[in-house]
Order: C-alpha cells, then structure tokens, then sequence
C-alpha cells in the first residue's frame, strides 16, 4: 500500500485499467487517441486546452502529462502560464458569477 | 562553462558513457537496441550508400551549450589539420558522395576551413555547413562569412532551440540568441532564406529539456511565424532533432534525475519507419583526426567503423567500408523515437 494517494509512477500504469474492464477501457483510449490528434485544433491548442482543464480538476497526472505535451509540441511558458490563467478566471468567475444569485436573494428578502 | 574535458569530468571518458548507456543506472533496464532492430529484421544494420559526407573540422567552439554531443568549447585544440583535409578531398573526388557536410564546434574556427570550402566546391559537391550564427559576430574577422557563404552557395544548418530567448539562452548561453537574431538578419541581408534566392537557410530546432520534439512540421510553422513577426527573419526549414543521451546532455539527464525516464520515452517510442531510415545507412563521419565513424554521435563515443584496416581516410576502402555492419548501441534509440531523427532533421 502506498503511503500517498498520489503516486507519479502510477500515470504510466494508467492503460492497466483494462485488467478490470477491458471492453470499455479499450473503447476509452480509443476516443481518447482520436480526441488528441490534430484536427480544426492542432495539436500544441489541444495540448493547452488539457493543461488547462487539468488545472481546473486538479489532477496530478494530467499537469505533468500536459506539461510535457505542451512544451513538446513547442508551447511556451508564456503560453502555458496564461492557458492556466483561463482556467483559474473561468473557475474564478464561475464562483463570483453566482454572486448575482445572492444580490437577487438579499434584494428579495430585505426592504 | 568550461567542458567536460577542461574538468577532468568522468563522462568525458567515452567508455564510461557507453557503459552507462548499454549497461545501464542501478534503476534502469533499458532493452538492447540491437534486440529491437533483430526484432523488426534490420540486424545487422547494413549501409545503403554513399550520399553525405559528413566532416567534424575540429571540437573547438566560441560557445559551450549546455547540451552539445561533441563536449565543444572554446577549450578544446582538437583541429583537422590541411593535410588530412586533402585527403578527405581525394575521397570525395574519388566518390559519389553527393553533399559534403561540416561540422565541429564551430567548423569556421578552422583556420583551414575557407580553403577546405573552396577546394569541395571545385569537385562540385553540394556544401553544408553547421554554422551556430554567433561565430559571425564572434570576430571581425568572420563578419564577412554570409558574403563567402553566398559566394559558394554553400548551404546553411544553423541551430535555434526556439523562437525566444529564454528558452535558447538556457541551453546555449547567456546572450547567445540575441547574437543568433543579428547573425540571421545579416545571413538574410546576404540573400539567405529568402525566396527565389537559391540559398538555403535551414535551421535546427532540439528540445531544451529532457523531452522528445513534436511535429517538425507544427514547429516549423510556429519559428516561421514567431522570427517574422518578431524580428522579421525569413529561412527555409526547419529540422526537428532528438537529443542523443551522449556527453553533456548524458550529464544534464543524470544530474537532473532525467536518464532513467528519458531512455523509457525514447524506448517506447522506437518506430521501425525511423529505424529503416536512420541517417548512418547513408553517411558517413569523419573525426578531426581522420578517422572513420557511422555518424557524428559514433564519433564522439568513439566507436570507429567495424571495418578493420579501412577505419582511416587514409586508408580508405570503399568495398570494405560498403559492406560493413553499422555500430549501434543504446544511444541509437535517439534516432529511432517518434517521427525519427538526424542532421536533416526528422526522417518518416
């Protein structure tokens, strides 16, 4: 047993998922092989639109894993840094957003 | 930053790199690269021809990069003499090697080297060379390289690790790519780059880290893109190119806890399409001294051709040269990763 829940070296086991579900693992990394190649997106977009959105869920393996693809497929630090800007103003203002709901509410119940 | 060599460093020892590499870290088990190209019929790897070559004119250099295979720098006398020049010229006349290729360090530093230019050209053999840009600006007495260049139409492979400075700066030194920038506007002013000219400019991109390059064609569109917009370069091509676990960049992958899980992305990206077109089937290497190598990587682990008594351009063997069996070893997994890899960039 690990004593972290988080273990780097577990990302590259991540295709022995299968061992318990082999079917719809299969179908998964099939989908998941076409989602990341190039397309009306390239690849280095879809790199940084990953990078970003393993910001927002906050998942270990998928920042390191988009972390090398995006400089990989010639992303600067710059751009990386700003791709996790979008993310935190998106998450950021999904939060103050919602700030209108409460300006409704208290609008509602006070004179 | 001095060399490994000035340092006295133990990967300057070339045994001692192949031993890492084939024998691998107390962590690592890297597979025989041999093994793999048994698997897919290719062992032993024969050559195809003679097309390229491909001449190391000396280790000495004005820069000292962080990652350089040849552990160049401006400490190192290794220098091909006149005389080995002129045997290397009846070679090529006496051949059909279609591209003479030169490299170093810094092959302008060569004192022999304009001499050497002009004598292949003569024999009416393509000639490139591997200019990294700052030696123009190193001397006044090389200001005037873009105009001999011309001169001889000879062709341009010039490494830039990327389109900005941060980035090139950290593998190749302090204030290099700004120098590089001016180098490439004077290379263009020459007429180099620019279409319809009929010279070529092609520079080489190589990740500045311990990770594998990406589309070449994707990045040549992004250095496009950002030099012109920027600073208003033009070039021809770009050439995408692995970093070889060899020398300095063995050295970066060990101190920085790299090696183990860079030879796993290189191993497991191996491609059978890369290693049916690896460059050493149709080039070959020759060192400063004279000696006879499958490729510049070889040549700095110093592993000669297996062509026992026809391992010198002095005594050069065409037959026996053209029928040997290829020297590979784990290293050779940088040319085999991805979309492949060699001096022209990537190979599928």
């Amino acid at each position: 047993m690990n004593n972290t829940y988080y273990n780097p070296e577990d990302l590259k086991k991540f295709g022995n998922v299968s061992e318990f579900q082999k079917e719809l693992a299969d179908k998964f990394f099939s989908y998941y092989g076409e989602v990341f190649k190039e397309g009306e997106l390239s690849a280095k977009e879809k790199a940084l639109i990953a990078l970003a959105v393993a910001h927002t869920i906050q998942c270990p393996y998928c920042i390191d894993a988009y972390t090398e693809g995006s400089i990989e497929h010639g992303a600067t630090e710059g751009q990386m840094m700003e791709a996790v800007h979008v993310a935190t103003a998106i998450r950021g203002g999904a939060s103050l957003v919602h700030g209108v709901q409460m300006m409704n509410k208290v609008k509602e119940i006070t004179m | 930053m001095k060399t490994l060599k000035a340092t006295n460093h133990p990967i300057a020892d070339y045994s001692h790199q192949v031993a890492i590499l084939e024998e691998g870290t107390e962590v690592s088990n890297i597979p025989k690269f041999a093994d793999k190209l048994e698997a897919i019929g290719l062992y032993p790897l024969k050559p195809t021809g003679f097309d390229v070559f491909q001449v190391n004119v000396g280790k000495m250099c004005n820069q000292t990069c962080a990652h350089c295979h040849v552990d160049a720098g401006p400490d190192r006398k290794e220098i091909m003499t006149r005389e080995t020049m002129q045997t290397c010229l009846e070679v090529i006349r006496e051949h059909d090697f279609k591209t003479v290729d030169l490299t170093g360090g810094a092959p302008e530093m060569n004192p022999d080297f304009r001499w050497f230019v002009e004598e292949i050209k003569k024999l009416g053999r393509h000639v490139m060379v591997r200019c990294n840009l700052t030696i123009i600006l190193a001397n006044p007495k090389f200001h005037d390289l873009p105009e001999f260049f011309k001169k001889h139409n000879v062709e341009i492979v010039s490494s830039l690790p990327f389109y900005n400075a941060q980035r090139t700066d950290r593998q190749r030194g302090n204030g290099v790519f700004d120098k590089s920038i001016k180098a490439l506007q004077m290379l263009n002013a020459a007429g180099y780059g620019k279409e319809g000219s009929g010279l070529v400019l092609n520079l080489v991109y190589n990740p500045s880290g311990a990770f594998l390059p990406a589309s070449q064609t994707q990045l040549e569109a992004d250095f496009k893109q950002a030099l012109m917009k920027d600073y208003g370069i033009e070039f021809n091509s770009l050439f995408a190119i692995t970093n070889l676990p060899i020398s300095r960049f063995l050295d970066y992958l060990i101190k920085s806890g790299n090696y183990e899980s860079y030879m796993e992305k290189l191993v497991n990206a191996f491609n059978p399409s890369a290693a049916a077109g690896v460059m050493c089937r149709n080039t070959l290497s020759i060192g400063w001294d004279g000696y006879i190598y499958d490729c510049d990587f070889n040549q700095m682990l110093d592993l000669k051709i297996d062509s026992p008594g026809a391992h010198h351009i002095g005594n050069f063997d065409s037959q026996a040269i053209g029928k040997r069996k290829i020297v590979t070893g784990n290293h050779c997994y940088g040319c085999t990763a991805g979309a492949g890899s060699s001096c022209g960039g990537a190979t599928t």
